[in-house]
């Protein structure tokens, strides 16, 4: 880059900035701080740079993942509280209409997916969809503009805020390892542990009775293939809605960098964000659309009975 | 970007949210979307049957109007019939009658004829003796010639 060093400084500044989240966590004693102090004593406080974020390791939050996706739900689930209190059977007005407009649809979709008796998968999948719907759309507001009135707000300059949580894997992955923890949870509870272990186990080769003897070789060979495939799962819906949001949120600080570079740029870079943002609304809710399809889908998995016949 | 406790957070966050939506959200809005689909099915329900009853009293009118058009036709040419059936009567009675009073004006006048012949007869006999006697000049014997005056009267 030919510019001086210090602007490059600054832009990397900038995206580390937007990156990093409010995390709130335990530093060890003897720590010495991003402003030079030492930490007298091991306790909880607000990391103020992504090194000392980075040393709080597992002991630690993120207050604003966790408060923007409290937030959120809350909003959510108020108004679909208010809605279905205050439902009439008659003409559906407004907002209700709206709501049911989005219950019927994911009452669809289950039905087409999940062929079981069950009544907490839909609410799990209108749960899940409006939530991540609600998540990502924080990603539509302009990058800067919560941060900096939150930077205004508490007087802190160097306050790190994110204001999508699901460009924090911890978000996403805390969903998936719970979708995951819930089909372990209806596996079992459909099938038995036996059946559970026999599903990981006798698929997808088995022997027939006469030749058991092979089956000592086929089980470890299903074991590695199942397990794979059973993990594969939470792992993979939780980083596809991670990374599509993140990348997402990427591209949108990078443009906004133009706007620090002159008025050439910076209208190109209007340009390119408002492109962008077009496109995100189709990504905002595709996102969410396919992480309560998938989830769906494993819960269907969990529930199927499949290997009755061995 | 560090995995870290929110993860925990997030997870009990959605699971209150689900236990939220589940308990408190979805069966009400399911169950007032359920209660409306079975209150329009029952009305169209009606309509169907609205139509089906219109179609079976249309037809029912339809039936009733034709058997009054066919009844009115009925009476009608009964009223024809009737009318023809008198007329034909009439004429009947009145031929019968013309001829009763035909004959009777028949009888009338046979019996006039025969009144007046006897009239006739009666005064035949003395209308000839004053006949003959201005003739003879002479008066004539009733008895002595009564044979051949009644012989005459008779003969009228």
């Amino acid at each position: 880059m030919a510019s001086e060093h210090g602007e490059v400084v600054t832009t990397i500044d900038y995206i580390q900035h937007h990156l990093q989240n409010m995390t709130y966590g335990k530093l060890p004693a003897g720590y010495v701080r991003a402003d030079g102090t030492v930490m007298e004593s091991s306790g909880w406080t607000l990391a103020h740079s992504s090194t000392e974020a980075q040393s709080m390791g597992m002991q630690a939050f993120h207050l604003d993942t966790l408060g923007w996706g409290i937030v959120l739900g809350v909003i959510v689930l108020f108004i679909f509280h208010r809605v279905a209190k205050t439902a009439s059977v008659d003409t559906p007005r407004g907002l209700q209409s709206f709501v049911e407009l989005l219950v019927e649809f994911i009452d669809g979709m289950v039905k087409e997916l999940f062929h079981f008796k069950s009544n907490f998968v839909a609410p799990l999948a209108l749960t899940v969809f409006s939530w991540v719907f609600m998540m990502n759309l924080m990603d539509l507001i302009p990058v800067d503009w919560l941060p900096h009135a939150a930077q205004v707000a508490t007087g802190d300059a160097h306050l790190f805020f994110k204001v999508v949580p699901t460009t924090d894997p911890n978000a996403t992955m805390g969903m998936a390892f719970t979708v995951f923890g819930l089909m372990i949870f209806f596996s079992i509870r459909e099938k038995g542990l036996w059946g559970f272990i026999k599903e990981l186990t006798c698929h997808p080769f088995f022997a027939p009775k006469d030749k058991w003897f092979l089956n000592i070789i086929l089980v470890p060979f299903n074991v590695i293939l199942e397990v794979s495939g059973l993990l594969a799962k939470p792992l993979s819906l939780g980083l596809r809605l991670f990374g599509n949001m993140y990348a997402a949120e990427v591209i949108f600080i990078l443009i906004a960098l133009t706007y620090s570079a002159g008025l050439f740029l910076g209208l190109l870079g209007g340009l390119m964000q408002l492109s962008w943002l077009i496109f995100h609304i189709l990504v905002v809710p595709l996102q969410a659309f396919i992480f309560m399809v998938l989830t769906v889908v494993y819960m269907g998995m969990a529930f199927d009975n499949h290997d009755e016949a061995h | 970007m560090n995995i870290n406790y929110t993860i925990f957070g997030q997870s009990l966050t959605f699971l209150i949210f689900v236990f939220f939506c589940m308990k408190y959200v979805w069966p009400a809005l399911i169950g007032v979307m359920a209660e409306r689909e079975k209150r329009i099915a029952e009305g169209l329900d009606a309509a169907n049957r609205a139509d089906k009853d219109l179609v079976l009293a249309q037809k029912d009118a339809t039936k009733r109007i034709a058997a009054a058009k066919e009844q009115a036709a009925k009476i009608v040419e009964q009223a024809n019939q009737r009318a023809t059936s008198i007329v034909e009567e009439s004429k009947e009675t009145a031929k019968v009658e013309g001829e009763r009073i035909k004959a009777g004006a028949h009888a009338e006048i046979d019996r006039e004829i025969s009144q007046a012949r006897e009239e006739l007869r009666g005064k035949v006999s003395s209308l000839a003796l004053s006949g003959a006697e201005k003739i003879l000049g002479t008066s004539i014997d009733i008895s002595s010639h009564n044979a051949m005056l009644d012989k005459l009267a008779s003969e009228l």
